[in-house]
């Protein structure tokens, strides 16, 4: 850079370049405020493209089919009075909607508790525990990490088919728990294995069982780790359009797929669309924002999904 | 980590010096069975056996009682619908990692310089937490044809329509039997034109208001060179009524700033020209005793600006690539942010001290000291970027699905949407975990090394 007399880039002439060391700071604040405003800007505007499509939708789900297929839903900046609650209305009263709705928590809720349970004990013993072969165990898990569901859909439907569960949820919560493990395992494994070596032998030399340091030492002590572990199973499982497509049926759909099958009318569905999508947002965002700290730890300790 | 937990098991009856008994040995792998059981249960019958079984029915028919070798495997590379797949997988490995990786760098270097970073981080971030479907119903919205629905196609025609000059004549029409057609919108000569000659373009049906105040008289063309065709557009219409069809008759206006192309025989565009004011344009540098076609096209005379059709064939990869950015690119701004918060700050200062600007700062310091970490973030991408299927199942529209294509919903198409071919399914699903096998590999000596440091 030699175009010392553009304030953005003034700032990096420092005093040992600087003829006239005493004007410098005016100048660096000038340049410093500039590029500040610049930077400023700059990611407001990102910021405002990034909410503008859920922006979208969400205005969208308060407007009649009518006005959807006429105009855009900007229009209500300037004319607020076609926002109405009927899209919602409907929404609740569709019963196909409502009672996938309810599967979706069907699914989640177990998928949920039993991915952070199971996935618990098996990180404790990775982390605590010496059996033969458990190294080449876990390398196994970090290998599963990595594969593509697809492998698993065909055979796991011919299986389900066979014990008579494929299209009920039982069978869904199977195989989300399955190819939640994986991931389970390898956060709660790293983090039970940073728990201080004392704690545990103490409890040893105490007498306690092994389910009882795990169950009363190890759980309470993980509680950050189980809570990214936690409320990440639950995003995936209730986001999951693939798993709940094949593995169920009209009965048992979760919200996503009783969504996607309005998709081929686009225009005259939007309606319960934009209305459905914007339900099953609902709860992840809250989820979210109520845990996001610990939705991002889960992310920066996997990060392998 | 701590030391004891981390003895390979080489050594399974290595003494620690505690010296633990081979009884109780036994008792405590017996106790961590009872630990892991369950999960070895379902990841075996789940995901292992699954794994293994779908390697070996790729190797069988659709109907799974006659095996064909390596049939599926050549079915795929060469069916076309499987190869459209296979090929904008790629497109996708290479394009969408990438780009949120660079946007979500740049945006967390950028973070540091705002006040508000923590409700940037949140409204980028945000879309991870709602599902794929919701986001395909977001981006099918945004990115409608019409410009009075999608937003997208709103912008854009509201920008040209600011910045467009006033050139534009909607409706116009040539004089009929004059030997120029419409089609498609362009109007263009019936016969080819050989160069050295010149070709009027006589047309009606425009609005008055669009010529402006005080139109120029149209003129005729000056005689063509030999690699010059030239001749003049004009409203071939006289206020008031008279004047003769496709001749320039007094108080007839000439159209400026119509763009003239002149068309090869094989369709390229060999030369253009915009027309002056008084109508005549001159398209020169042609190759003598070459004919051409000579069009006006369409752009000239559009009902306004349309909307560009981006969930067509031509765009719906883009566009669903894009849906991907807008999801994932907080993922990686959260991580490298991170990973930018844990770094060691003394060296940027040091380095501004010294006169690097922020450029160099950023390329050669923050970059390098980030790697490790931008690398975890495109691997991670890329392990999700290869079995994409929820944007490219729920965005394209029924037209543009087969153009948007990608090996995951290939997959279910075969297997579940209808296909009834489960052996190419099997193999559509061990390609992609071909494709997944050098980043497990990554996955795997990554956590080796972490473990051995």
């Amino acid at each position: 850079m030699t175009d010392t007399a553009a304030p953005e880039t003034s700032e990096e002439t420092p005093a040992t370049a600087a003829p006239a060391p005493r004007r410098e700071p005016l100048g660096r604040r000038i340049a410093g405020f500039f590029s500040r405003s610049v930077v400023n800007l700059l990611m407001l505007i990102v910021a405002l493209l990034w909410v503008i499509p859920s922006l979208g939708l969400f205005i969208t789900s308060f407007r009649s089919v009518g006005d959807s297929g006429s105009s855009g839903w900007w229009t209500v900046l300037t004319e607020p009075s076609q926002l109405t609650l009927k899209n919602y209305v409907d929404l609740l009263s569709n019963s196909t909607i409502t009672s996938s709705l309810w599967n979706t928590v069907l699914i989640v809720v177990p998928t949920t508790i039993l991915v952070v349970l199971i996935g618990a004990l098996a990180a404790y013993a990775f982390a605590w525990l010496h059996f033969p072969g458990r190294d080449w165990l876990l390398v196994g898990v970090i290998v599963l990490l990595a594969v593509p569901l697809q492998v698993a859909l065909i055979p796991v439907a011919r299986m389900f088919g066979w014990l008579g569960i494929f299209g009920s949820i039982p069978g869904v919560i199977a195989f989300h728990i399955a190819f939640g493990l994986p991931f389970a395992i390898f956060l709660l494994r790293n983090f039970f294995s940073q728990i201080p070596h004392e704690v545990l032998e103490a409890a040893r030399v105490d007498g306690a069982s092994e389910w009882r340091i795990f169950s009363r030492v190890v759980l309470p002590l993980g509680g950050p780790a189980i809570a990214s572990l936690a409320i990440f199973q639950f995003l995936w499982t209730w986001n999951d359009l693939l798993i709940g497509l094949i593995f169920t049926n009209a009965e048992s759909q979760p919200i996503t797929v009783a969504i996607q099958s309005q998709l081929r009318q686009f225009g005259s569905n939007i309606d319960v669309l934009s209305t459905g999508a914007f339900v099953s947002m609902v709860i992840p965002l809250i989820v979210f924002f109520a845990f996001q700290r610990y939705f991002v730890q889960a992310l920066l300790a996997g990060s392998n999904k | 980590m701590t030391a004891t937990v981390d003895q390979p098991q080489a050594a399974p009856v290595r003494e620690d010096g505690e010296s633990l008994s081979s009884r109780t040995r036994r008792r405590e792998a017996l106790i961590a069975t009872g630990f892991i059981m369950p999960a070895l249960v379902l990841l075996g019958a789940l995901v292992v056996y699954p794994m293994i079984y779908t390697f070996i029915r790729s190797f069988y028919n659709a109907k799974g009682d006659e095996f064909i070798g390596w049939d599926n495997y050549v079915t795929m590379f060469t069916s076309d619908t499987t190869f459209t797949a296979i090929r904008n997988n790629i497109i996708w490995v290479i394009v969408a990692p990438f780009t949120c990786t660079v946007i979500g760098l740049v945006f967390a270097v950028l973070l540091d310089k705002i006040r508000w970073s923590t409700a940037f981080k949140l409204i980028i971030f945000m879309p991870m937490a709602i599902s794929m479907l919701a986001a395909g119903v977001i981006f099918r919205g945004m990115f409608q044809e019409d410009p009075n629905l999608g937003v997208v196609n709103a912008a854009i025609v509201a920008t040209k329509s600011v910045f467009s000059d006033t050139s534009a004549y909607p409706g116009a029409k040539p004089r009929p039997d004059l030997g120029l057609t419409v089609d498609g919108g362009i109007i263009a000569t019936d016969a080819e034109v050989a160069t050295g000659s010149t070709i009027d373009f006589p047309l009606v049906g425009i609005r008055a208001d669009s010529l402006g105040e005080d139109p120029t008289q149209a003129a005729p063309a000056s005689g063509a060179g030999n690699d010059e065709i030239t001749g003049t557009v004009w409203l071939d219409f006289v206020r008031g009524g008279g004047g003769t069809a496709g001749t320039i008759d007094d108080s007839e206006a000439g159209l400026p700033g119509v763009r003239v192309d002149a068309v090869a025989p094989d369709g390229t565009i060999a030369g253009s020209a915009q027309t002056e004011d008084d109508g005549t344009f001159s398209i020169t540098g042609l190759d003598p005793g070459q004919s051409y076609r000579v069009a006006l096209p369409a752009a000239n005379f559009s009902e306004g600006a349309t909307g560009v059709p981006w969930l067509s064939a031509t765009f719906i990869t883009a566009v669903v690539i894009l849906s991907y950015v807008w999801i994932w690119a907080g993922f990686a701004m959260v991580m490298i942010a991170s990973g930018m918060s844990a770094m060691d700050r003394t060296l940027l200062e040091a380095a501004r001290v010294d006169g690097a600007n922020e450029w160099k700062v950023f390329t050669k310091i923050t970059v390098p000291l980030l790697s490790p970490v931008l690398v975890v973030v495109f691997v991670t991408l890329i392990i999700n970027v290869l079995k994409i299927f929820d944007l490219v199942y729920v965005i394209p529209p029924g037209n543009a699905k087969p153009a948007a294509n990608v090996i995951a919903v290939e997959m279910w198409t075969v297997s579940f949407g209808g296909g009834n071919d489960q052996g190419l399914g099997s193999a559509l699903a061990i390609l992609l975990l071909v494709m997944v096998l050098p980043f497990m590999i990554i996955n795997v000596r990554r956590f080796r090394q972490e473990r051995a440091s």
